[in-house]
C-alpha cells in the first residue's frame, strides 16, 4: 500500500517532466543517495570500498557511456575499453605535463580527449550500420591500445606503457584513503548519471532514439543523422573516458594499455545487455552484476572444492555463465534487469488489486 | 454512403474559406532511375499554396518515389525543382524539413521505442534551439523550452484526439492510431506543406472518415498545402483540388477531379485496357 | 625483389586461411542473416575437440597413439561434435531470436563465443597442445634453390587444402538440391518458405557445414600455432576480410582474404619499422575501414537502396 501514485496529480507540464514523477520514487532515490554517501563509507570495509564499490561505480559510468551510444543511439561499439584508455592516459598526461593542473580539470580533459577520439572513430557510422559499424569500432580498440604501447610519450617513457597515477589532490585535500576515493568516485558518477538522464529525456536524447529507431524518418522530420550519431559518439566516449581516468586514479593506481583489452569492452557490453539496453538505471545494475558475479563465483567454488579446485575451473565457469546469461537475457528479457525492476514496481503499484 | 458523407464534410469545412495561392513547388521534367530501372520519366507538375493535390495511379506507378523526390530522400537524375520560384540544388531530407515540408509514410515510420508524446516532440526538433549543454543541465533554459514546446504538442494531441495514449509506447498501438500519431508528428512541425503517403490504407470506414476530417481541418485551419497519395478514389475525388495521375512512372493525367475522372488514358490505366 | 615476393607469397598463403574462417561467417550469414561472431570460438572448439579425442582414443580403443586410425576417428568424432554444436546453436540460441534485429543476434553470438570457449576448456582442459598433421613447416627446397625465395611447405599444403574445400563448397552450393535451396533461402526467407523449402532444416545443414569448415580451419591453424585459446582470435582476422569482401559473397571472402593477408604482411615489413612494428593487429581493420568509406557494401556485396 506504500507505493501508490493515487492522489498525486500533475498540474503543470513541469511536474509531468520530472525525472521521478512518482513521489515514492523521489523519496526512494533520496534514501539510496543518502545511504551510499553517508552510511556506506562508515559501514563498508576497506576491501568492499576498494575492490567492489569503486569498480562497480566506475564500470557503471562506462556502461552508461556505452548505453548512450548503443542503447539510445543504436550504434553498437566494441571499443569502449579503448576509449577508457584514452581517458586514463589523457588525464595522466594533462596532470603530468601542465603544472598545477587541478585533478578534476585533468579528468575532464581526459574525458574530452576520449570524446574527440570517439568522434573520429564514429565518422564511419555516417556510412555504415549495424555490425559493419561494430567491426569498424574494433579498429579503434586495436589501434588505440597499440598506439599507447608503441609511442612512449603517452606513458612518459615508461616500459611497455605502464603508468602510475599521481596522488589525487583537490583544493589541498589529498584523496588517499579508500573512503575518500570512494566518495570522490561516487560524487562524479552521481553527477554524470543525472546529466545522462537529462540528456536522454531532452531533444538530444530524442534525436538519438529517433536515429536508432528509424534513421530515414528522423532525417525527414529534420533531425541531422550526422549530428545525432556524432554527438552520441562524443558523449559516450566522454563517459568512457572519465570512467577510464577514474579506473586509473581511484581504482587501480597503476594501469597499462593492454589492460583496456577487447575482453574489457565485451564486459562493458555485457553490463548493458544484462542491466538493460537503453536504461541509465540498468547500467548500474549490470555493472554491479558483472563485477560481483566472478567474486561470488570464486568464493562459492572455494567453499565447494576448497584448495582442490581444478585449475582454470573458475574462469571456465565464468565464461560459461557469462555467455549463457547473455543469450538468456537476449532471448527472455532483452531489456535486462532494469525491465525486471520496472515490472516489479508496476506490480507493486497495483498490489493488492492486480486488475 | 461513405462518399456522400465525405462530400458533405468537404463542402462544409472547405467551402469558400480556403484561398488557393501561388505555385509553391514546381517540378519540371523529373526523371529518376535506380540502376537500369526507370522509376519516374519526364514528369512535370506544380503544387499551389493551400491546395490539396493528390497523386494517384496503380501500384508501382511511382507515387511514393515522387514524394521521396519532393522531400529529398531520392535525387532525380534529370529535371529541375523550383521551391517558391527558387531552383533547388541537391538537397537532403532535413533541408526539406527546414523549408517546412513534413511527411508521413506508407509503411508507418514511427520511432517504435518511444512514447507517443516523445514521437510527437521529435516533430518540433527544428524549432528547438537549446544545445547539448543546455540539455545536460536541463533546469533553466532547456526546461523552459521543453515546456513551451510541450504546449504546442498538446495542441496537436487535442486536435487529433489522442490525449489518452500520450504516454503509451507507439509499438503497442493499433495500426489506425499509429497512422494518427504519425500525422501528429508531422503536424507538430507546423509545416507549410504536408506530404501524406496513403494515410488511409488499411483503415476501416470510421477511421477513414476521421482521417479525412483531420486532413480537411488541417488544410482549412492552418492553410497547409497537402500532397496526398491515396488509393480510395472516393476520398481522392471528394477532397482534392487537383489530381495528378501516374502510370509506369509517366504522367498520364493532371487536372481537377472531374476532368481526370473522364480522361480516357486514366480510365484505361485503371481498367487495364491496352494503351 | 626476391624478398618482396617472399613476403607477398607468405601473405597470400595466410590470406587463404583467413578466407577459410571468413567462409564460415559467409555461409551462416547468407543462410540465416546471422553474423556469427562465435565462428572463431567454433574453430577453437573444433581443434580442441580433435586433439582431445586424439589423446583419449588410444586409451579407449587400444589403438596406437598417433596412428592413422586414431587420426580419422578423432576427425569423425570432432566433426560429429561440431555438427551437434551447430544444430544445438541453431535450435537453442537462434530460433528463439528469429525476427529480432540483426544487432541482437550479433550480441547473442558474442555470448555464444564465451559459452563455447568455456565449455571447450571445461571439457578438455586449459593447457596448450601441439597438433601434428605430418607436414613440416619448412621451406620448399626447389623453390629456394631456383628462385631464392622461402615458401613454407606447410603453408602451401594448408592453402591447397583450403582451396579444395572452398571449391568443393562452391560446387556443392551451385549444383546440389540443398545448395539451390540455400540460395533461395538467402535470397528471401519468406519466399523460400512459401515454396516449401524447410527453412530450419536448411539452417541446421548450414550450421553443420560451418562446423565442418571450422574444424578444417582449426586443424590447420592448430597445427601451425598450437591448439590454444588464441585460436578464437582467428575470428578477429576474418572480420576485416568480410568487410572488404562483403558478408554475402563467397568469392568476396576469398579475394578479401588474399588482399588482407598480403597487405598486412607487406605493411608489417615495409611500414611497420617506421612506427615501431606490431601493426598487423590493426592494419587490416584500418584498411577495411577506409575501404568502407568508399564502398560501404564491400567488394562483392550488393548495393542496398533504402525504401521508405
Amino acid at each position: 500500500m506504500l507505493y501508490r501514485e493515487a492522489g498525486q496529480f500533475k498540474a503543470s507540464y513541469q511536474e509531468d517532466q520530472q525525472i521521478f514523477p512518482i513521489r515514492q520514487d523521489r523519496i526512494g532515490m533520496a534514501v539510496i543517495l543518502a545511504f551510499f554517501f553517508l552510511a556506506v563509507p562508515m559501514l563498508a570495509s576497506q576491501y568492499w570500498l576498494q575492490a567492489i564499490l569503486i569498480p562497480v561505480l566506475i564500470f557503471s559510468l562506462a556502461a552508461i557511456g556505452l548505453n548512450i551510444l548503443t542503447g539510445y543511439a543504436g550504434q553498437l561499439s566494441l571499443g569502449s575499453a579503448a576509449f577508457m584508455a584514452v581517458g586514463a592516459f589523457g588525464a595522466y598526461n594533462f596532470i603530468l605535463r601542465i603544472d598545477g593542473m587541478p585533478f578534476l580539470v585533468g579528468v575532464l580533459l581526459g574525458g574530452l580527449s576520449a570524446a574527440a577520439v570517439g568522434v573520429a572513430f564514429g565518422l564511419p557510422s555516417l556510412r555504415i550500420k549495424g555490425f559493419y559499424l561494430a567491426v569498424a569500432t574494433l579498429a579503434a580498440q586495436f589501434f588505440i591500445v597499440w598506439a599507447l604501447v608503441k609511442f612512449p610519450w603517452f606513458s612518459n617513457n615508461s616500459s611497455s606503457g605502464v603508468i602510475t597515477a599521481q596522488q589525487i589532490e583537490i583544493l589541498g585535500f589529498a584523496f588517499n584513503t579508500p573512503e575518500s576515493k570512494y566518495l570522490l568516485t561516487l560524487a562524479i558518477v552521481t553527477v554524470l548519471a543525472f546529466v545522462a538522464k537529462n540528456l536522454v529525456r531532452s531533444t538530444t536524447g530524442r534525436s538519438w532514439m529517433a536515429v536508432r529507431d528509424m534513421d530515414v524518418a528522423a532525417e525527414v522530420i529534420g533531425i541531422r543523422p550526422m549530428r545525432a550519431k556524432l554527438s552520441a559518439f562524443a558523449v559516450s566516449s566522454f563517459y568512457c573516458g572519465v570512467a577510464g581516468a577514474l579506473y586509473a586514479y581511484t581504482y587501480l593506481g597503476t594501469v597499462e594499455p593492454e589492460g583496456f583489452s577487447l575482453d574489457l569492452s565485451f564486459r562493458i557490453l555485457f553490463m548493458i545487455i544484462i542491466g538493460g539496453v537503453g536504461s541509465i538505471m540498468g547500467s548500474f545494475l549490470g555493472a554491479a552484476f558483472i563485477v560481483l558475479l566472478p567474486i561470488f563465483l570464486n568464493v562459492g567454488m572455494h567453499a565447494v572444492f576448497g584448495s582442490a579446485m581444478p585449475a582454470g575451473m573458475a574462469s571456465n565457469l565464468e565464461l560459461i555463465i557469462f555467455g549463457g546469461l547473455i543469450i538468456f537475457f537476449l532471448i527472455v528479457e532483452p531489456h535486462g534487469l532494469a525491465r525486471l525492476w520496472q515490472l516489479a514496481k508496476d506490480k507493486l503499484r497495483l498490489w493488492p488489486f492486480p486488475h | 454512403m461513405m462518399m456522400n458523407d465525405m462530400a458533405n464534410v468537404a463542402s462544409s469545412t472547405g467551402g469558400g474559406g480556403r484561398r488557393i495561392g501561388e505555385v509553391i513547388l514546381d517540378l519540371k521534367n523529373i526523371s529518376l532511375r535506380f540502376g537500369g530501372v526507370k522509376a519516374l520519366t519526364d514528369i512535370s507538375f506544380d503544387i499551389r499554396e493551400h491546395e490539396i493535390r493528390s497523386i494517384i495511379g496503380p501500384n508501382g506507378a511511382g507515387k511514393s518515389s515522387m514524394l521521396n523526390v519532393i522531400n529529398g530522400v531520392y535525387h532525380p537524375q534529370e529535371g529541375q525543382i523550383l521551391f517558391r520560384g527558387e531552383p533547388r540544388q541537391k538537397m537532403e531530407p532535413h533541408m526539406a524539413a527546414a523549408q517546412g515540408i513534413a511527411r508521413t509514410f506508407q509503411n508507418i515510420a514511427l520511432f517504435k521505442g518511444m512514447t507517443v508524446l516523445d514521437n510527437i516532440m521529435t516533430g518540433r526538433n527544428l524549432k528547438m534551439k537549446c544545445n547539448l549543454f543546455h540539455h545536460a543541465l536541463f533546469f533553466g533554459k532547456a526546461q523552459r523550452e521543453e515546456i513551451e514546446h510541450r504546449k504546442k504538442v498538446e495542441e496537436v494531441i487535442d486536435f487529433l484526439e489522442i490525449q489518452s495514449i500520450r504516454k503509451t509506447p507507439v509499438g503497442r498501438l493499433p495500426y489506425g492510431l499509429q497512422k494518427r500519431v504519425e500525422l501528429a508528428r508531422a503536424l507538430a512541425a507546423e509545416p507549410t506543406m504536408l506530404l501524406l503517403d496513403e494515410p488511409m490504407a488499411g483503415m476501416n470506414v470510421e477511421e477513414k472518415q476521421d482521417m479525412c476530417r483531420f486532413i480537411l481541418d488541417v488544410n482549412d485551419q492552418f492553410g497547409t498545402t497537402i500532397v496526398l497519395i491515396e488509393h480510395d478514389m472516393g476520398v481522392v475525388m471528394d477532397i482534392s483540388d487537383r489530381v495528378v495521375v501516374l502510370d509506369y512512372g509517366k504522367k498520364i493525367g493532371d487536372g481537377p477531379p472531374d476532368e481526370v475522372k473522364n480522361n480516357p488514358d486514366v480510365i484505361a490505366a485503371y481498367l487495364g485496357t491496352s494503351h | 625483389m626476391g624478398f618482396f615476393f617472399e613476403v607477398l607469397i607468405g601473405g597470400l598463403l595466410s590470406g587463404v586461411l583467413y578466407a577459410l574462417v571468413a567462409l564460415g561467417f559467409v555461409l551462416i550469414y547468407k543462410a540465416s542473416g546471422v553474423f556469427n561472431f562465435a565462428q572463431g570460438a567454433m574453430v577453437f572448439f573444433a581443434a580442441l575437440t580433435f586433439v582431445g579425442f586424439q589423446e583419449v582414443l588410444p586409451g579407449w580403443t587400444g589403438l596406437e597413439p598417433g596412428s592413422i586410425a586414431v587420426f580419422w576417428m578423432a576427425f569423425v568424432l570432432a566433426l560429429a561434435s561440431m555438427v551437434v554444436l551447430g544444430i544445438l546453436t541453431e535450435k537453442v540460441v537462434l530460433r528463439p531470436l528469429v525476427n529480432q534485429p540483426h544487432i541482437t543476434l550479433f550480441m547473442a553470438t558474442i555470448g555464444l563465443t564465451f559459452l563455447v570457449e568455456g565449455i571447450a576448456q571445461a571439457i578438455w582442459g586449459n593447457h596448450v597442445r601441439g597438433l601434428d598433421l605430418g607436414i613440416a613447416d619448412e621451406p620448399i627446397e626447389w623453390v629456394l634453390d631456383s628462385a631464392d625465395i622461402i615458401v613454407s611447405k606447410f603453408d602451401v599444403f594448408a592453402a591447397t587444402l583450403a582451396g579444395i574445400l572452398v571449391a568443393s563448397l562452391a560446387l556443392f552450393f551451385q549444383y546440389t538440391k540443398v545448395g539451390r535451396a540455400l540460395r533461395a533461402v538467402a535470397d528471401d526467407h519468406q519466399a523460400a518458405l512459401s515454396i516449401g523449402i524447410p527453412l530450419q532444416h536448411i539452417w541446421a545443414i548450414v550450421w553443420a557445414v560451418a562446423g565442418f569448415v571450422a574444424l578444417v580451419a582449426g586443424l590447420i591453424w592448430g597445427a601451425r600455432s598450437g591448439v590454444q585459446f588464441a585460436l578464437t582470435f582467428t575470428a578477429l582476422k576474418a572480420l576485416p576480410v568480410l568487410i572488404l569482401g562483403g558478408f554475402t559473397s563467397v568469392p568476396g571472402a576469398i579475394v578479401g582474404g588474399l588482399i588482407i593477408g598480403a597487405s598486412e604482411k607487406l605493411a608489417e615489413v615495409y611500414i611497420g619499422p617506421f612506427v615501431g612494428g606490431g601493426i598487423e593487429g590493426w592494419f587490416p581493420y584500418m584498411l577495411a575501414l577506409l575501404f568502407l568509406l568508399v564502398r560501404p557494401e564491400g567488394l562483392f556485396g550488393e548495393k542496398h537502396i533504402d525504401r521508405v
